[in-house]
């Protein structure tokens, strides 16, 4: 049951990444493709699909993959099903920092200053929310994480507010809608490497998070460092979402989503719904991302706006789900 | 055999003196019942004597070893402890919970080894779960969740088990169920220690008694030394009356 699941979403993953490679204002044939990156004389369809798509579509897997295993690492944790990275303030942090980066000019000067900040701002805010809760029950840290997020959302609403001129202002909302388009091997370069070395952080707490669905007391008891697993999620949080966050912008939901849709088919079990929850969260992000390259009706349509119009209506049917649960 | 002993405990919460100068010492094979009124500090007591509550000063150990001395996993493996009101907060089947309490014995990757399982098998059956072993733990009734979460503490066969109220919230049956399973629990050896409030039930299972009062030990000793009605007035700040029959002995308290 379990490995039919992994080897379903995975292929369910390689099939919408394939068509990533294929979609988009030019359409290719797989055959069109092939022929392309083994022809050897550079063509244009070969410089398409190596240094526009594949970026992008790596992009997506790891995004996608990284949002929705800290989600589902977030929810193991806190024991609360609306846990997700924005509820820390790990992808407001982010934001601000990025937009703090845009802000002052810097992003103008050097491409990877908005990214270098974005992660900075979350490791700040992850840190903070910890710092905040030390000594506190999990309730601590979901109000210090939403008090942080608050004040990160101040931030950028000030930056907007005094922003130095309209083109500034502009360039800060829409880097906070969320987008792939035009990113670039710098990107994959900038990000890869935080987002496995979250992910990492994220998978080591496994079996700790099953412990802690008895709760932290138990958990204690039955050997589980409760601290140090709280540091080891936070911490992932911040990398991977940071580093997602810091080329993509803010796409929120899909930490959320993700874990929900798998934990059923995985007996509830948290340590079982990461890996699921990474594969949905992939499959959200390119599908998503293949959708906004289809629609045509004006400008871009932004990948963070499309999943929040899809994630928005989940959220609201989790939530009416979870009052009829808990009111039974 | 592995005794626990308290020496000297002092715990304050906020400034608050909440344990002073405790000392006490849990033997294997003994049952023993600790009483006192709401806020006298039995749960704290309990979470010292696990090491999960760090005395300010004093020391607890186990076999002469001081608890924080012990790997986490180690002290996981050896001594069990169950908070009042457990829950599980996925709906997670029976027997997945009932293995969790086997976490601290797991090898460093990979599932439950056979070996493993074989003991869950066995605790199932001990607690009457074997026809509940695939049911959603938040899907029991008070007694089927109190039957699982002590299957969860004794299969990994703890040396110390420490359980706060274990009977809180059963209905006469499940309780004695439950009082029982400890003492049978403690004649195979274990040192099992229980905080509670059901002095009739402490006076029919328990072999000793440790009576709490305002953070501190009022009387410790055979459970016969304990319940006389002196102590318990004193104990509660209200009159009691014990009764004995043939039937046992039972607590009246008179206002």
């Amino acid at each position: 049951m379990r490995l039919t699941l992994l080897i379903g979403l995975a292929a369910l993953a390689a099939v919408l990444a394939v068509a990533s490679l294929l979609a988009g204002e030019v359409w290719f044939s797989p055959g069109q493709v092939l022929r392309a990156l083994t022809s050897s004389p550079p063509n244009l369809t070969r410089l398409v699909v190596l240094d526009i798509r594949l970026p992008r579509t790596l992009l997506a897997l790891m995004i996608g993959a990284i949002l929705g295993l800290s989600g589902a690492a977030l929810q193991g944790l806190l024991r609360n099903p609306l846990a997700e990275p924005g509820l820390l303030g790990v992808s407001s942090g982010a934001s601000l920092g990025a937009v703090i980066a845009i802000y002052y000019g810097f992003a103008g000067v050097v491409g990877w200053a908005a990214p270098v900040f974005a992660l900075t701002g979350a490791l700040i805010t992850a840190g903070a929310a910890l710092l905040l809760s030390r000594g506190g029950a999990t309730l601590a840290l979901i109000l210090a994480g939403a008090a942080i997020s608050a004040i990160a959302a101040a931030g950028i609403e000030l930056a907007l507010n005094f922003a130095p001129s309209p083109y500034a202002a502009y360039q800060i909302t829409t880097w906070l809608m969320g987008s792939l388009a035009d990113r670039n091997w710098d990107h994959v370069r900038l990000a890869a490497p935080f987002i496995v070395a979250g992910g990492v952080l994220l998978l080591l707490s496994a079996r700790a998070l099953d412990v802690l669905a008895l709760g932290e007391t138990q958990a204690e008891s039955l050997g589980v460092d409760v601290g140090r697993t709280r540091l080891l999620i936070l911490f992932g949080t911040a990398l991977g979402v940071g580093g997602a966050t810091a080329v993509a912008g803010a796409i929120g939901f899909v930490g959320l989503v993700a874990p929900h849709l798998v934990r059923p088919l995985v007996g509830h079990r948290p340590s079982r719904v990461l890996v699921p929850a990474a594969l949905v969260g992939a499959v959200i992000v390119l599908l998503a991302d293949i959708i906004t390259r289809l629609v045509h009706i004006g400008p871009e349509l932004k990948l963070g706006v499309l999943i929040s119009l899809i994630g928005a209506p989940f959220f609201l049917w989790l939530v009416l789900h979870v009052q009829r649960r808990t009111a039974a | 055999m592995t005794s626990l002993d308290l020496d000297r405990i002092v715990v304050q919460r906020e400034g608050r003196t909440v344990l002073q100068n405790l000392t006490l010492s849990f033997a294997p094979g003994a049952l023993t019942a600790v009483i006192g009124p709401n806020g006298a500090g039995k749960s704290t007591l309990l979470a010292v004597a696990a090491g999960l509550l760090k005395p300010k000063e004093g020391r607890v150990t186990l076999d002469g070893r001081a608890l924080h001395d012990l790997h986490r996993r180690d002290l996981a493996r050896r001594r069990a402890y169950l908070p009042q009101f457990p829950k599980v907060d996925w709906p997670l089947s029976v027997e997945r919970v009932v293995a969790l309490g086997l976490t601290p014995s797991l090898p460093a990757f990979g599932g439950l080894p056979a070996a493993l399982q074989a003991r869950v098998q066995t605790a199932l059956e001990a607690h009457d779960l074997l026809a509940l072993r695939e049911r959603p733990v938040t899907a029991l009734s008070g007694g089927e969740l109190s039957r699982t979460m002590l299957a969860r503490a004794v299969v990994g066969d703890p040396e110390v088990l420490l359980v706060d109220e274990p009977t809180a919230g059963l209905d006469p049956r499940h309780a004695i169920d439950a009082a029982r399973r400890l003492r049978a629990r403690a004649d195979r050896g274990c040192a099992v220690v229980m905080a509670i409030h059901d002095l009739d039930l402490a006076l029919r299972f328990a072999d000793r008694v440790v009576a709490v009062k305002d953070g501190a030990v009022l009387a410790a000793g055979a459970a016969e030394e304990i319940f006389t009605e002196r102590l318990i007035s004193r104990l509660y700040d209200v009159q009691a009356r014990l009764t004995r029959d043939e039937m046992g002995g039972a607590i009246r308290f008179i206002d």
